[in-house]
């Protein structure tokens, strides 16, 4: 069980932080959720659907923010070999991939009315939907590598992979898009964005930054959790 | 060097002898060229139009579903673990797989996928670019492959999981072969430049990666 030794640790300190993470989560999204459909006036060209920004854009930010945690916790478990690191990777891809699909979905829901069409191939949508396809593949290895020792070593490397590519796919689609349609339409917001707009899109993305930190000690626990179930359960099997 | 070269024939003349190899994967170009006109209609003017780009989407998916050969027998039949434990190191042994999966596979594929393009009225201007992209971007199809086939490599159904996870990789290589068959000129040889450098980063990156997995597996 020594290998649970620093994991002890980080339980103890995540158990007692979390409550507070949780308490500040909610009261970030309080009031960036009153700044952003409350107070923020409605845009003068796309109405009230310019309030989609105010969960689309952090959504988008925190997608691209969670691989980075990834692909960070992924190196320091090659570079350190600690557990722990692996668990944290592991935890954070599938809120990660919800961030990505969050994106998604909230853009197109803004797309329909202002786009005219729920999904185009704009450069944008188009390196989004490939990071989506590096989350599932990297929480498909997981799935498919049944011993989760070997899984993690595999796993460090896909998620080191997707991250260098990460740039030169974002490169490379922007110009392509540029290449075939000119930006034109398909611009986010505007030119400029208004003071009365911005301070709810910092607080909102401060917000989703701690729904992240919350949701990702919670899902470290768990994992936590239930390695020890299975080492358990395989010693207790081992003793008959 | 020697044994890298002895390995580089051994897995050529596996390649050649086996069948199963360029023969079969030609076979799979075939058959998607013939279902492409029965599903989107037989005129001429629209299969012109969409020939690079299925022909380009065709050779990589053609390249994923051989890549499983790169690793897997040898992991089979044992070979792979003798080579890790020789004192080459593995990651040379993955450079020299791959680059005869190109040889036996991606190459060949790549110089013939233009001419097919025939069969879908390919533009005639088209093909020499095209011929030229698809040949310098197989160096990148072959070894980003083997990044897939290793870590995938004693996974039942590994063959969708290999395709999510070389696909999205595939991205870079596919719109750069494209703008190289538009047919402006112009654009021919930047965009050889750029599938020339994915080429040569990936003849550096790839190796290291897989070789990395599949110590993983040989634990």
């Amino acid at each position: 069980m020594q290998q649970f030794a620093n994991p002890t640790r980080f339980l103890k300190i995540a158990n007692a932080s979390l409550p507070y993470v949780w308490a500040v989560t909610a009261l970030l999204f309080a009031i960036g959720l009153y700044g952003a459909l409350l107070s923020a006036p409605a845009d003068y060209q796309q109405g009230e659907t310019v309030r989609i920004m105010f969960v689309h854009v952090p959504a988008a930010w925190m997608a691209l923010f969670v691989y980075t945690v990834m692909a960070l916790a992924s190196a320091l478990a090659i570079v350190f070999r600690h557990p722990l690191a692996d668990v944290a990777a592991k935890a954070a891809a599938p809120i990660g991939a919800v961030f990505c699909f969050l994106a998604l979905a909230t853009g197109s829901l803004w797309g329909k009315p202002m786009w005219g069409a729920w999904w185009v191939w704009d450069a944008r949508l188009t390196s989004m939907f490939v990071l989506m396809l590096l989350y599932v593949g990297y929480i498909a290895i997981w799935q498919a590598i049944e011993e989760p020792g070997r899984a993690a070593l595999i796993a460090r490397i896909v998620a080191l992979v997707g991250f260098v590519n990460i740039p030169i796919v974002k490169f490379s689609v922007d110009w392509w898009n540029s290449l075939h349609q000119p930006a034109s339409v398909f611009r986010m917001g505007g030119p400029t964005i208004d003071r009365s707009m911005l301070w709810p899109l910092l607080v909102m993305g401060l917000a989703y930054t701690f729904l992240f930190l919350a949701l990702h000690l919670v899902s470290i626990r768990s994992e936590i959790t239930q390695r020890k179930l299975r080492n358990l359960r395989i010693a207790r099997s081992g003793d008959r | 060097m020697k044994p890298l070269i002895a390995l580089l024939r051994r897995d050529l003349v596996l390649a050649a002898r086996q069948g199963g190899g360029v023969g079969t994967a030609l076979g799979f170009f075939l058959t998607v060229l013939v279902l492409l006109p029965i599903g989107v209609g037989p005129d001429q003017a629209t299969l012109q139009r969409l020939a690079p780009g299925i022909l380009w989407i065709t050779l990589l998916l053609a390249v994923l579903l051989s890549a499983d050969r790169i690793f897997q027998q040898d992991y089979e039949d044992g070979s792979l673990e003798i080579m890790a434990m020789a004192p080459t190191p593995l990651e040379l042994v993955v450079f020299i797989k791959a680059i005869a999966h190109w040889l036996s596979t991606s190459l060949p594929l790549s110089l013939a996928a233009p001419f097919l393009g025939i069969l879908l009225n390919l533009h005639d201007q088209i093909i020499w670019p095209l011929i030229a992209a698809m040949g310098m971007g197989s160096i990148g199809l072959s070894f980003i492959a083997s990044i897939g086939a290793s870590f995938t490599l004693n996974l039942r159904r590994g063959g969708l999981l290999i395709s999510i996870l070389v696909l999205p990789l595939y991205v870079p290589i596919l719109v750069f072969g494209m703008s190289a068959a538009t047919g402006n000129p112009e654009l021919v040889m930047p965009s050889l430049l750029i599938l020339s450098a994915i080429a040569l980063a990936s003849l550096v990156l790839a190796p290291i990666a897989a070789a990395a997995a599949l110590r993983a597996y040989l634990k």
